[in-house]
């Protein structure tokens, strides 16, 4: 039996696109050549700025974003799931499995239906459940492990605050009884104090239930917090991963470290000392070749600046693996 | 010496199918020129409400009270209602940065465009003279080719250059106060940080008065001088950033504080404020907060208290039914 749920070889994650009709189709890269094992019982992050391939890396290990090249394995217990080629029967098999938390509470919920059904409907769909009452059992059962009222359950959407409608979001998630849980941005919509109150409730769910997390967020002190492992991407590539406390304390990539110290203090008189990163972040239709940070780079060495580095994580410490470039770079 | 901006007593209530909400229950702040007050609080506790009543930006259902002021520059803003009155501070006098910088351009008309138009409006000027000042505010907000940028529209322009369009649009009137309401909210960390820097770089060069809303108390850390906490509608603690962040009487102040993860203390639990914040229509009687205070007086639980902000220390207001609870 393997440590790992999950395992990411390789993968890439292209899409076409094409201006309009008669221009040239071409092709955006949203994720290029990820490596990742994500453990059993792990809490694993991953951050970067918007538009740097997180959530189409999420959608694709949960296989509802088509994979270019490399594969994604599921380890469950009895056998191996193999998502690039994967027949329809053990694809339903593994979204029992896999289940993803979504960004927007309010988004997320139909406001046609009650509480009860929202989280139901994953049962029926998938009919995990044989009657009525069995389904009604284990709403119940998942709703008060969520902290939901059972009340509750007979109203509609709108009669929830923000925090409570994530915790509907989330109970839905769980009711199929999954293994792997993809929380995408799911505290980022909320204010402070109910995400504290969100993220003590993932954790204690992953205690209870057995969970592993993906948990993809572009917020480094929520990141620090609740994450095991975490993984930085910039434009389509991991360019540091290590275990968070590694990370905060001591990060060795240069995005990494102008990430850090872009978090505004809540210290008043310790104004900030952001390393200020110039311009934003490139489009995947046309990264820079060699390293994809060389245009962003505070100091990048003449190699990279002329695009004639190859990217590739190394491990510098134990567990702490960060882009080669950078390494050599300063 | 006058304040630039005085808000006195302002009440703001919305007229709706399911009755009268209080949106804004008697708040009084004030702003000097050349400062920056930070507004922070959850969602629903009346920010953004506070900020469009001084450009009288909320919805016809509006009712505010009669004792109410908003006075900007010697004269009550709730006075004005001609249209003329009007665009002296929608745009003249005042201006405001949104949180979602694409929704707040129009956007089948080129930006260039959208910045001369609101110039010609106010200023006494002709169009070549406008265009020119809009591409030297684009290239003073840090805009690469401003020339090139004020003939496109705003789907062209990234996230981050949309927000510095729309500084350098609402700047360019020369307000003498900026309502930002969340204006680093829907940005990256890193294009945060550029933001915050630029905007106090202005503030420094012009001199304006800026009323900051955030939720986020590390943003308002680094660039407010004074910071008023509201939680539903009501102002619970203000005084200067120093104060509040570092010695909060409040304890949804606190609450803030605690529930927000340091990176420089991975070790500290999260501790969420308890309960939820309630509906606008069913407001608790007395003080707001004590439905969630962690430990609210016999008076206070009761609903028997009255809210009203005490002076603890030079400067720093605190809502007295907390002061009293202990």
């Amino acid at each position: 039996m393997s440590e790992n749920l999950i395992s990411v070889n390789n993968v890439s994650v292209n899409f076409d696109y094409q201006e309009n009709f008669i221009s040239k189709k071409q092709k955006i890269h949203a994720v290029n050549n990820i490596n990742i094992k994500i453990k059993k019982g792990s809490f694993f992050g991953l951050v970067g700025e918007s538009g740097s391939g997180k959530t189409t890396l999420g959608r694709a290990i949960l296989g509802a974003n088509k994979i270019s090249s490399g594969n994604v394995i599921f380890h469950d217990d009895e056998r191996d799931y193999d998502l690039t080629n994967i027949n329809k029967q053990d694809l339903k098999e593994y979204r029992k499995k896999a289940q993803l938390i979504f960004q927007d509470p309010y988004a997320a919920l139909s406001p046609r239906m009650t509480v009860r059904d929202i989280i139901a409907e994953p049962l029926e769909v998938m009919r995990i459940t044989n009657s009525r009452q069995e389904t009604d059992d284990r709403v119940r059962d998942i709703a008060s492990k969520c902290r939901l009222n059972l009340e509750h359950l007979r109203r509609f959407p709108h009669a929830f605050s923000g925090g409570q409608r994530q915790r509907i979001s989330i109970a839905r998630a769980l009711v199929s009884n999954p293994k792997f849980i993809v929380a995408d941005e799911s505290v980022a919509a909320l204010d402070v104090s109910i995400q504290a109150d969100i993220l003590n409730l993932l954790k204690q769910l992953q205690n209870e239930l057995n969970l592993t997390y993906l948990f993809i967020s572009h917020d480094l002190s929520v990141v620090a917090h609740v994450c095991d492992i975490v993984a930085v991407m910039y434009l389509g590539h991991i360019v540091e991963m290590a275990p968070s406390r590694k990370l905060f304390k001591n990060p060795k990539h240069s995005y990494t470290k102008a990430l850090l110290s872009s978090i505004p203090s809540i210290d008043p008189e310790n104004k900030s000392k952001a390393i200020e990163l110039k311009g934003e972040i490139p489009s995947a239709l046309n990264p820079p070749s060699g390293c994809v940070f060389r245009t962003r780079c505070p100091n990048p060495c003449d190699n990279c600046r002329n695009g004639n580095t190859e990217m590739g994580l190394i491990e510098v410490e134990p567990g702490h693996w960060v882009d080669q470039c950078c390494v050599n770079c300063s | 010496m006058s304040h630039l901006l005085e808000v006195k007593n302002l009440d703001v209530k919305f007229d709706t199918d399911e009755g009268r909400i209080t949106a804004v229950e008697n708040i009084s702040l004030s702003l000097d020129q050349g400062k920056v007050l930070g507004i922070v609080g959850e969602s629903g506790s009346g920010k953004s409400v506070t900020a469009k009543a001084i450009m009288q930006l909320n919805p016809g259902n509006t009712n505010y009270n009669d004792d109410a002021e908003i006075i900007l520059d010697n004269e009550n803003v709730l006075r004005f209602t001609s249209k003329d009155d009007l665009k002296k501070i929608r745009g003249g006098k005042v201006s405001m940065i949104f949180q979602e910088p694409m929704a707040s351009f129009a956007p089948a008309i080129k930006i260039g465009a959208q910045m001369v138009e609101q110039l010609l409006i106010h200023k006494d000027i002709n169009k070549n003279e406008a265009k020119e000042i809009s591409i030297n505010m684009l290239q003073r907000v840090g805009i690469a080719d401003a020339e090139k940028r004020f003939n496109q529209y705003a789907f062209e322009l990234s996230g981050g250059m949309r927000q510095r369009a729309m500084i350098a649009m609402a700047l360019s009137t020369m307000p003498k106060l900026l309502l930002a309401d969340e204006p680093t909210t829907a940005l990256d960390v890193t294009i945060q940080a550029q933001v915050i820097n630029l905007i106090k770089d202005i503030i420094q060069e012009y001199q304006m008065g800026v009323i900051f809303i955030t939720h986020d108390l590390g943003v308002i850390a680094q660039i407010a001088d004074d910071v008023a906490v509201m939680y539903l509608g009501s102002v619970v603690e203000k005084g200067p950033v120093n104060k509040i962040l570092k010695n909060p009487k409040h304890p949804y102040t606190k609450g803030l504080l605690e529930a927000l993860p340091d990176v420089n203390n991975l070790d500290a639990p999260l501790r969420p404020i308890p309960g939820n914040i309630p509906s606008p229509l069913d407001r608790p009687s007395a003080c707001v907060f004590r439905t969630r205070c962690p430990n609210p007086c016999d008076n206070c639980r009761e609903g028997k208290t009255e809210m009203g902000l005490m002076e603890v220390e030079p400067g720093h207001w605190v809502d007295q039914c907390c002061i009293n609870c202990g």
